[in-house]
C-alpha cells in the first residue's frame, strides 16, 4: 500500500534535458500520497510544467523513471496512463459542445451512451453547470470553460489529476474564487492533484504539500506553513511572502544557535542554525516582516534600529520600509492599533527574537 | 458592368434585326402549314435589304446566319454579287421568288427559311443551347447537335471532372504540407514556407513550360525512368498534352491557393488540443480524426472552393499542356472570343460557368455555412 518510503505518485532521480546539454530538472525524488494535493511552485523555467509533462506523458525523463501506484509508467503512451490533465488554456475542443466535450473521453472509452449521459451530468453539476450542456466553448465565460476543463478531466474518473496553470487566465477575484472551488472539489471526491502555478498564494490556498522548484531542483517540499514559517533556504525564503534580508559571516555556532557578524559591522544577529555548516561561512539572515516588534527592549532578542525611508497606509496594517543595518529594503508591518505616530526620517527601535531569524545560504 | 454587359450578349440578336427589318416583317406572315415556301414579298424584302444595306451591317449578319445554319454566308454573298448587278443594270425582276431561286437553288430550299426563324427576335436562346450542344430544328423545337458537332457537353464534363481532381489532389497534397508549415519549429517552416511561396511568385507561363519540359516523351522524367531501366525506351509514358498533363500541372500551380488556407487555419488550432484529446484517452489517430480535423474544415472549405473555382475557368495551362484531350471549357471560350468571334457563344459559355460557380457557392454555404470561410 502507501506507505511513507513508496508513494502513490513517485519520481525516482528523474533528469531531464531537451538538448542533451542543460538539465532543466535535476535529480528529482519526489513522492506524492494517495489523495494528496501537491503544488508544484516557481518562477518560469523553474523545471515544474517539465515534471507535470513528464507525468501526463507529453515528455520523457532522460534519466530515472516515474512511478505511478509502483509501477514504472515512462513506457506507457499517455492516452494509456488515466491521468486527468487540466490545460493552460483549458484545450477544450471548439468545434464540441460542453457535453461532447465531456463525453469525448468516456466515449473513447466505449462506455455505454446512457452511462455517458449520467456521468456528464453529474460531471457538469459538480461544477455547477448543469444547464450549459448543449453550450459551445466559446459562449461561455473564462471561469465557466475553467469548469468545464476541470469537469472533463475529472468525469472518466482518472487515477489523478494534473492541473497546469488553471487559473493563469482568469481575473484575480474568479482565480480566487475558483482556488476554493478546486480545494473544495479536491476534498469532496479526495482525488490526488499536482498542480503547477507560479503564484505563491494560489499554492499557499490550495495545498496540502508545495515543491519549490528553482533552476530544476526541488528547494524545499514541505507544508505551506512550514515552508513559509520555516524556509530551508534563501530561495523559498525569498520566493514564499515577504522576506527581509541581511547578510553577514558566522562567527560562532551554539547547537541550534548561531551568532552571525553583519558585513560593514553593523553589529552580531543571533539567529537559528538552518542552512549554514561552520564558523567562517558566508550567509544570508530571513526575518518575515510581522516578526519585527518596535519600541520592544528584549534583553534575549536582537535589537537594532532603523531609519523610517517611507510609510504605506493599508488600512489593517501600515507598512513601512525602513533602512536597517544597510538595507534599505527592510519592510517592517505594523499593526493599525491606533498608537503609531513615526513621520518618515523618525528612527526606530527594532527588535526580532532568534527563534524567527534563520541563518541561509548566500 | 462587365458581367452583366456579357450576361446581355449571350442573348442578344438585335443586330441581325436592323439588317433585314422589312425581311423579317414579311417573314412573320408567313404561312408555313399552307406554303412551302415563303410569299414572293419576304423574297422582295430580302432583294431590296440587300442591295441597299451597310456592307460591314450585312457582313456581320451573316456571320450571325452562319450560327443558325451553316451555308448561309456563301449564299447569300452570291446572291448580293447578282443583285448587285441587277440593281446595275436596273433590270429588275418581274418575280424577286423567281429571280432569287434562278439566282441560287438554296433559296427554293426550305431549311434556309426555317433557320431564319430563329432570328427574327430581339432575343435568342440559340446561344445557351449551343453551349450545351443543343441546336433548334425547323420547327424551333430543341433538338442535339450533329454528332460531329457536340463538344461542350463533353467539354463541360470533363471541365468538371479536372476541377474536382484538381481540388481533391491539391487537398491530399497540401494538407500534410500545411500541417507541417504550422507545427514545424521556425525556422524550417519559414524555409518550407518559401518553397511554397516561390512558385507562386514565378510565372505561370514559366510553370507550365517546365512541366512540359518534366513531362514530355523526351523529358526529364521519362528520361529518367528509361535511364533506371524501369521504362524501356519506346514505352515511355504520355503524361503531357492529355488529361494527365492538365491534372499534373493545375494540381501544383493551384496548390497555394491550398496551402495557405490550410495554414493559416491550422497555425491557430493550439498544440494543447492533440494532447488534451490523448490525455483523455484517444489515440493519436482518434485524437487527430475527432480532435484535429474537424478544425481544419474552415481551411479546407476555403482553400477546396478557392482551388475548385480557380480550376473550372483555368485557360492558360490546360491550352499549353492539354492537348487536344485535356482542353478544358476556357479553352473554348477563348477559341470563340479571339478566333470566331462568336461572343454571343463566348458569353453564353460564360454566363453558365458564372451559374456553376454561383451553385457551387449556394451547395458549399448550404453544407458549410460561408460564415465558416477563413482565409487568415
Amino acid at each position: 500500500m502507501n506507505d511513507s518510503t513508496q508513494g502513490f505518485v513517485r519520481f525516482e532521480k528523474i533528469d531531464k534535458s531537451y538538448d542533451g546539454e542543460v538539465l532543466v530538472v535535476k535529480n528529482l525524488n519526489l513522492d506524492i500520497a494517495k489523495g494528496e494535493f501537491v503544488t508544484m511552485l516557481g518562477p518560469s523555467g523553474s523545471g515544474k510544467t517539465t515534471t507535470l509533462m513528464m507525468l501526463a506523458g507529453f515528455e520523457t525523463p532522460t534519466n530515472g523513471e516515474i512511478f505511478l501506484e509502483s509501477k514504472p509508467i515512462s513506457k506507457i503512451p499517455p492516452y494509456e496512463r488515466e491521468i486527468g490533465m487540466v490545460f493552460q488554456n483549458y484545450a477544450l475542443f471548439p468545434h464540441m459542445t460542453v457535453a461532447e466535450n465531456l463525453s469525448f473521453p468516456l466515449e473513447v472509452r466505449k462506455i455505454s451512451k446512457a452511462e455517458t449521459k449520467d456521468k456528464v451530468q453529474k460531471a457538469l453539476d459538480m461544477v455547477e453547470l448543469g444547464i450549459f450542456g448543449s453550450r459551445f466553448p466559446a459562449q461561455l465565460s473564462g471561469g465557466q470553460q475553467q469548469r468545464v476543463a476541470l469537469a472533463r478531466a475529472l468525469v472518466f474518473e482518472p487515477r489523478l489529476v494534473l492541473m497546469d496553470e488553471p487559473l493563469g487566465a482568469l481575473d484575480k477575484n474568479l482565480r480566487e474564487q475558483m482556488q476554493y472551488e478546486i480545494k473544495h472539489i479536491h476534498d469532496r471526491i479526495g482525488i490526488t492533484v499536482v498542480y503547477v502555478t507560479h503564484d505563491q498564494s494560489e499554492a499557499l490556498t490550495m495545498s496540502n504539500r508545495i515543491a519549490v522548484f528553482n533552476d530544476g531542483v526541488v528547494q524545499q517540499l514541505s507544508t505551506p506553513d512550514i515552508l513559509y514559517e520555516k524556509p530551508e533556504n534563501s530561495f523559498v525564503a525569498k520566493f514564499i511572502g515577504e522576506n527581509n534580508t541581511l547578510n553577514g559571516v558566522v562567527k560562532e555556532v551554539n547547537g541550534t544557535t548561531c551568532s552571525v557578524d553583519l558585513d560593514k559591522g553593523f553589529g552580531m544577529v543571533k539567529a537559528l542554525k538552518v542552512n549554514v555548516n561552520e564558523v567562517g561561512d558566508k550567509t544570508q539572515l530571513s526575518i518575515r516582516p510581522e516578526r519585527v516588534t518596535i519600541d520592544s527592549k528584549n534583553p534575549n532578542a536582537n535589537n537594532f534600529s532603523g531609519k523610517i525611508e517611507e510609510l504605506i497606509y493599508l488600512g489593517d496594517h501600515i507598512r513601512a520600509r525602513l533602512d536597517v543595518c544597510g538595507n534599505n529594503e527592510f519592510i517592517v508591518k505594523v499593526p493599525n492599533e491606533g498608537s503609531f505616530s513615526h513621520k518618515e526620517g523618525d528612527v526606530l527601535n527594532l527588535s526580532w527574537n532568534p527563534d524567527d531569524v534563520r541563518a541561509l545560504d548566500l | 458592368m462587365p458581367i452583366g454587359d456579357m450576361l446581355l450578349r449571350s442573348v442578344d440578336d438585335s443586330q441581325i434585326n436592323t439588317v433585314f427589318p422589312n425581311t423579317f416583317e414579311e417573314y412573320k406572315k408567313w404561312d408555313k402549314e399552307k406554303d412551302e415556301l415563303p410569299p414572293e414579298e419576304v423574297y422582295k424584302a430580302l432583294f431590296q435589304e440587300l442591295a441597299y444595306g451597310d456592307k460591314i451591317q450585312v457582313g456581320r449578319a451573316l456571320t450571325r446566319m452562319n450560327y443558325s445554319k451553316s451555308g448561309w454566308k456563301s449564299l447569300i454573298k452570291k446572291t448580293s454579287r447578282a443583285i448587285k448587278k441587277v440593281v446595275k443594270k436596273e433590270e429588275f425582276p418581274d418575280s424577286y421568288k423567281e429571280f432569287l431561286i434562278e439566282t441560287n437553288e438554296k433559296w427554293a430550299d426550305p431549311t434556309y427559311w426555317y433557320a431564319m426563324g430563329q432570328m427574327i427576335n430581339n432575343q435568342t436562346s440559340i446561344y445557351y443551347w449551343n453551349a450545351i450542344d443543343r441546336t433548334f430544328d425547323q420547327e424551333l423545337n430543341v433538338v442535339q447537335q450533329d454528332e460531329d458537332r457536340r463538344v461542350y457537353v463533353q467539354t463541360w464534363l470533363k471541365t468538371l471532372k479536372v476541377s474536382i481532381y484538381v481540388t481533391v489532389f491539391c487537398l491530399i497534397l497540401g494538407f500534410p504540407v500545411a500541417h507541417l508549415l504550422a507545427n514545424l519549429p521556425l525556422r524550417y517552416s519559414n524555409l518550407l514556407m518559401i518553397f511554397v511561396l516561390l512558385p507562386f511568385w514565378t510565372s505561370l507561363l514559366v510553370r507550365t513550360t517546365a512541366w512540359i519540359v518534366m513531362l514530355q516523351q523526351k523529358g526529364v522524367i521519362n528520361g529518367v525512368l528509361v535511364w533506371l531501366g524501369i521504362l524501356n525506351d519506346d514505352g515511355r509514358i504520355a503524361m503531357v498534352y492529355n488529361e494527365t498533363g492538365t491534372l499534373i500541372a493545375m494540381t501544383q500551380i493551384l496548390l497555394p491557393f491550398m496551402i495557405l488556407p490550410l495554414y493559416s487555419v491550422m497555425r491557430v488550432i493550439p498544440k494543447s488540443h492533440m494532447r488534451a484529446a490523448q490525455n483523455l484517452g484517444a489515440k493519436p489517430a482518434m485524437a487527430f480524426w475527432r480532435v484535429y480535423l474537424p478544425q481544419t474544415i474552415p481551411g479546407m472549405s476555403a482553400g477546396g472552393l478557392l482551388v475548385f473555382v480557380l480550376a473550372i475557368g483555368y485557360f492558360i495551362t490546360p491550352e499549353l499542356v492539354g492537348g487536344k484531350d485535356g482542353k478544358l471549357i476556357g479553352s473554348w471560350i477563348a477559341y470563340h472570343l479571339k478566333t470566331t468571334l462568336n461572343w454571343g457563344l463566348t458569353a453564353a459559355l460564360g454566363a453558365i460557368l458564372l451559374g456553376f460557380m454561383l451553385i457551387f457557392y449556394w451547395l458549399y454555404n448550404k453544407i458549410v455555412g460561408i460564415d465558416n470561410i477563413k482565409l487568415g
